[in-house]
């Protein structure tokens, strides 16, 4: 759930849509992605794996899901809703509230590494920090993307990043994924045309 | 999203089951060590009860605060009120306040919507004479769908003092919407003439409690309000208690998973005797409970977004 920044310029006159990762590479992406939290976290023992809805959940099981075959460490995964904790909640409509599903042991003293698709302005993962903050204390946190996309807003930076995608403010990118959209996708749309 | 709630009937099935979904996320907050939740920091909530209340102002006031927002109490005694201020000039102060919802429970029925027409935040009735209280509805549905797992095709019994209740009325309005069928059981003198029609198409009527029993998932008793005890609505509180108090052999008579609910204060002994009130069936615990998730939901989802 990319979050956009309070200065996005208006959409450009002629959409262009470039496909940066087809289904192949976003599954090569979260493959090396799952083996660089293996290697930082010496065998991702005593971690859990959060994914912030929509997208970031179901990329947060493959990760489990590719660690798992890649070591044979079962990493349990939860769901961090951040809806109540967004600082532009009075700026739109009531948002629904999607649940929070914290894994049964829970993430007091645990590596809690936040999963999300799109790494824009950075206020979707401090909202996240905030929420964490209210379930629990965790040992330390770290961030793991699938798209970094630039533009920051906040001093926040991802300790994984599946794809840096150099954007200006007038584009934006995309991410499909099997679980939700059908596809394994990441797109830049209002590109210069090709 | 609707601007105010002022009446059970004022929500379609998406909304309510919107405010039932919601109801359920902050129910997880109950269990947190830190329940609390951001999301209205900087707004403020007016609870102005001109009627004595305890869990309705306390759930209100505990469901605002869990939200981070700011809470004024008002309760009309001690207040201007006693010196004659009128519910207009009262409701223009809050206004000048800043007040961004009104929590409102008075004596005369229609006051919350009269309030709504002078105040620009969001009006909640949180119950108006003898007319609605629909946050109590909609925490009843909230206790039966947890309990029973639906609310569509739900047998419902509301038994005692309709006429005066402003729980049945919105009760009746929002179970009707959600697919459930109600059944009004008491007195004949406490049964408006024709208010199943007039309130939902559906609703049945009956002066036989225990002919009504064997067929319900869900026996709602109301209170009998000790002031009309003497006013010959019937012949005396004991004949009351014997043709529509719930006692235990009526409990037995119910199906398995009947549920027994009571939206309180309760008079022990009178319309339900301290073994139903206690056993297992009977949910008036959770549903006070409940009662602070589901305001929690409708306040969020009145206030926390720009909905202006």
């Amino acid at each position: 759930m990319a979050y956009p920044p309070a200065a996005r310029s208006s959409p450009p006159q002629q959409p262009s849509v470039k496909v940066i990762l087809a289904s192949a590479d976003v599954q090569r992406v979260v493959d090396r992605i799952a083996h660089q939290i293996l290697e930082k976290t010496q065998g991702a023992a005593n971690t859990v794996l959060l994914g912030i809805p929509t997208r970031g959940t179901p990329l947060a099981r493959r990760l489990a899901d590719r660690i798992s075959t890649f070591e044979d460490v079962a990493v349990p995964v939860g769901v961090l809703d951040i809806t109540l904790y967004r600082d532009d909640l009075r700026r739109h409509a009531t948002r629904a509230v999607g649940p929070t599903e914290l894994p049964p042991g829970g993430i007091d003293g645990k590596r809690v590494i936040l999963v999300d698709d799109v790494l824009f302005s950075g206020r979707t993962v401090r909202a996240a920090l905030d929420a964490l903050n209210d379930v629990g204390r965790p040992a330390s946190v770290q961030l793991a993307v699938l798209v970094d996309r630039g533009h920051r807003e906040l001093p926040i930076r991802a300790d994984y990043v599946g794809k840096n995608i150099p954007t200006s403010l007038a584009e934006s990118v995309k991410v499909t994924l099997a679980e939700i959209d059908g596809t394994d996708e990441v797109k830049l749309y209002g590109g210069p045309a090709s | 999203m609707i601007k105010h709630l002022l009446s059970g009937g004022d929500l379609d099935v998406d909304t309510a089951t919107e405010i039932l979904d919601t109801a359920a996320e902050m129910a997880t907050v109950a269990g947190r060590e830190i329940k609390k939740l951001p999301a209205l920091r900087g707004r403020t909530v007016v609870n102005l009860f001109y009627e004595d209340s305890t869990r309705t102002r306390i759930s209100f006031e505990a469901a605002a605060k869990r939200l981070s927002a700011d809470v004024i109490n008002f309760s009309a005694k001690g207040s201007s009120v006693t010196k004659g201020e009128s519910l207009k000039d009262t409701a223009l102060t809050l206004q000048a306040m800043g007040a961004d919802a009104v929590v409102i429970r008075h004596p005369a029925s229609g006051a919350p919507h009269r309030l709504a027409n002078w105040v620009d935040g969001s009006v909640v009735n949180a119950g108006d004479g003898t007319h609605e209280h629909p946050t109590q509805a909609l925490l009843d549905a909230y206790t039966m769908r947890a309990r029973l797992g639906r609310l569509a095709g739900l047998s419902v019994a509301v038994v005692g003092d309709v006429l005066h209740s402003r729980v049945a009325r919105s009760n009746v309005l929002l179970l009707s919407t959600l697919g459930a069928k109600v059944t009004l059981v008491g007195p004949p003198t406490l049964i408006p003439v024709d208010i199943a029609g007039a309130l939902a198409p559906g609703t049945d009527v009956s002066y036989d409690l225990d002919s009504v029993l064997p067929n319900v998932d869900v026996v709602m008793m109301l209170r009998v309000q000790r002031e009309r005890m003497n006013d010959s609505y019937f012949p005396s509180a004991r004949e009351y208690a014997r043709r529509y108090g719930l006692d235990g052999p009526r409990m037995r008579r119910l199906p398995e998973h009947a549920i027994v609910m009571h939206p309180g204060p309760m008079n022990r002994g009178m319309e339900i005797t301290p073994e139903v009130a206690d056993s297992p069936r009977s949910t008036i615990v959770e549903q006070v409970t409940n009662g602070v998730s589901v305001r929690m939901a409708v306040l969020y989802l009145l206030l926390g977004g720009n909905n202006r």
